[in-house]
């Protein structure tokens, strides 16, 4: 009888059931592998913040939280927007080339208004927070600090703009959130309508 | 071998009785004939080779105090640091429980190294225990994952930056990583969802995972036989019998031999347990008593001490992607060890001085770069770091080159008992 069987069908046979098998397999691998996303209730919770900035004084830093980050809203003073030109030799990317701003903020002060920056105060090496550093020229940071976030995890520095110094582990400035001006004195943080 | 199973299947078919009746159904003198009595281990082990029983014990240890510990742990973002802080205090004998869990993960990672170190000395991953090695680096890298996955469960601050920089290094591969990050926690940080998830990797996943692995790992070793502080192969001088001549019963020698090892283990574990279950900071971090804060990150963040020398490889390159490549490199390197190693003999004991100058330099390498990964990264550091990194990658690299050209010693034909 096993002279009789015809090897070559059983072997598509085989390999045919086995391809139908593995694509069925994948198929049902997509909802729990897609279980994995943010959910919809996640999604909502992200949704974007509301910032007053009435309040925020020259030289004050704010912090909210928006999707679980801290968002920083710093008022900067003259003198910290003329301490960020004076670093621009020893920052990584200083014209902002890198996709870390939306393209309204890619400017000099990396801001919308010079005078306030928005940034995610998260470090772009591995997401631990900077600490506000803004003295100039402290004795663990070296003369030519001139005020910044100093991460404390891996020490990287990022100067006023957010804007990471060369030689240190982070490779990106700090992140600009989407946002926009909803009045003068109200920013609303992770959402811009794709313009500024 | 053949004569032994044909013995017992006559004897099985004869037997009466309860036991008679059971193992008409059960293969249950097929088991103990492959595995425990029948299974012939060298006679010349020594006392490196009770880590692999030890690392049962720590595995069983674990399984046992973690069920207990999830009927009072809540994997909630708001329940989560109260329920670990109520069980240390409220439940009977929780804190019992609790440090002989987290005890048990230090000590599973001390038992694993030196067992490896052992598999590292003797050559116990040459052909043909390959692939007992790679089950066993299976292991490794798994039980690192339970380990990572576990530590978050407390929800303290160390937990939650630990986590948050260790899922953070998937975005550093390109095109996909931001995407990958977000579909690991669920969320877009470290959330209730990415607790919620590592909670049930940790207690169902990885523990499945693991059991299979080991049973992988000891069926893989039970097929070729153990490897000795010789690295003679036992199966080439065989008995009338068929037996090797060299080798000795797993039951009763073997087992007689580890039940002292595993008293003097349970006490040293109990020791810790006792009197310093936090070790200084090393099995449980001081910041990790205070709950997890999404916007205060600590001043400094450090793995636990068993992961530290992996982190001091990532901080040690100065590029994101270059860091993760470099740590998943230092790990993978591992699994390569049968095919870097082209010495004509696979115990210390017989390999010569480039192989153990090489070994020592590894050693101090990694217990180095394992002291560094708890210090900042901060220039000498930094720079220290980065020497030890290159040493650790030279012992691997260039094994292939160094273990061919060694004076090795002759290998005797059969086991010894010296050393």
């Amino acid at each position: 009888m096993s002279d009789d069987v015809d090897l070559s069908r059983r072997h598509f046979l085989g390999v045919a059931t086995g391809v139908t098998g593995a694509v069925g397999v994948a198929f049902a691998a997509v909802p729990f592998l897609a279980s994995w996303k943010p959910s919809a209730r996640a999604q909502a919770l992200g949704a974007p913040v509301e910032v007053d900035i009435s309040k925020l004084e020259d030289g004050a830093l704010l912090k909210v939280e928006w999707r679980g980050k801290p968002v920083w809203v710093l008022k900067r003073t003259d003198t910290m927007l003329e301490h960020i030109e004076a670093v621009d030799d020893l920052v990584r990317d200083p014209n902002s080339e890198q996709p870390q701003q939306p393209p309204y903020a890619k400017n000099e002060f990396r801001s919308i208004r010079p005078e306030v920056l928005v940034v995610i105060g998260s470090c772009t090496h591995l997401g631990c927070s900077p600490l506000p550093r803004f003295e100039v020229a402290p004795a663990d940071l070296g003369p030519q600090w001139k005020g910044g976030f100093y991460c404390p995890c891996h020490g990287s520095k990022f100067d006023l703009a957010g804007r990471v110094w060369e030689g240190v582990p982070a490779p990106l400035n700090l992140l600009v959130p989407p946002h926009r001006y909803l009045n003068d004195t109200t920013i609303l943080v992770g959402a811009d309508s794709g313009t500024a | 071998m053949m004569a032994g199973a044909k013995q017992q299947s006559v004897g099985r078919a004869e037997q009466g009785g309860v036991v008679g009746w059971f193992k008409k159904r059960f293969p249950w003198d097929q088991l103990m004939e492959d595995h425990v009595t029948g299974y012939y281990a060298p006679k010349n082990f020594n006392w490196f080779y009770v880590f692999g029983s030890l690392a049962l014990l720590v595995l069983i240890n674990q399984i046992v105090t973690g069920i207990f510990l999830t009927m009072s742990y809540k994997p909630s973002a708001e329940e989560a640091f109260a329920s670990v802080e109520y069980i240390m205090r409220d439940v009977d004998w929780g804190w019992l429980i609790r440090y002989m869990h987290s005890t048990g993960a230090s000590m599973f990672f001390v038992v694993v190294y030196i067992h490896m170190f052992r598999g590292l000395l003797y050559g116990s991953y040459r052909k043909p225990r390959e692939l007992v090695w790679i089950f066993g680096m299976l292991i490794y890298v798994c039980l690192a994952a339970e380990a990572f996955f576990g530590y978050l469960l407390p929800w303290g601050q160390m937990s939650y930056w630990g986590a948050q920089v260790i899922v953070s290094l998937f975005g550093a591969i390109p095109w996909i990583g931001e995407a990958l990050v977000e579909w690991i926690r669920g969320d877009y940080f470290i959330s209730d969802i990415t607790l919620n998830r590592f909670f049930a990797l940790h207690v169902i996943a990885l523990p499945l995972v693991l059991v299979g692995l080991v049973v992988a790992h000891i069926l893989a070793l039970h097929e070729v036989g153990s490897n000795n502080p010789d690295g003679v192969e036992i199966k080439e001088k065989k008995g009338p019998d068929g037996r090797p001549l060299d080798g000795i019963p797993f039951h009763p020698y073997h087992t007689t031999k580890d039940i002292p090892a595993w008293v003097v283990f349970a006490f040293v574990f109990s020791v810790i347990v006792f009197f310093a279950p936090e070790m200084g900071g090393y099995f449980l971090e001081h910041a990790n008593f205070e709950a997890a804060d999404p916007l205060k990150t600590p001043e400094h963040i450090a793995p636990v001490w068993y992961f530290t020398p992996f982190y001091a490889i990532l901080r040690a390159v100065p590029d994101k992607l270059g860091g993760v490549i470099m740590m998943g490199a230092a790990m993978f390197l591992l699994f390569l060890l049968p095919w870097l190693d082209r010495s004509p003999v696979k115990s210390i004991r017989y390999k010569g001085p480039l192989f153990k100058l090489a070994i020592v330099v590894f050693t101090v390498s990694f217990i180095m770069l394992g002291y560094l990964g708890t210090q900042p990264a901060t220039g000498t550091y930094t720079l220290l770091s980065r020497i030890f990194t290159v040493l650790y990658f030279a012992f691997f690299l260039l094994m292939p080159i160094y273990s061919r050209i060694d004076r090795t010693k002759p290998v005797p034909e059969r086991v010894t008992y010296h050393g």
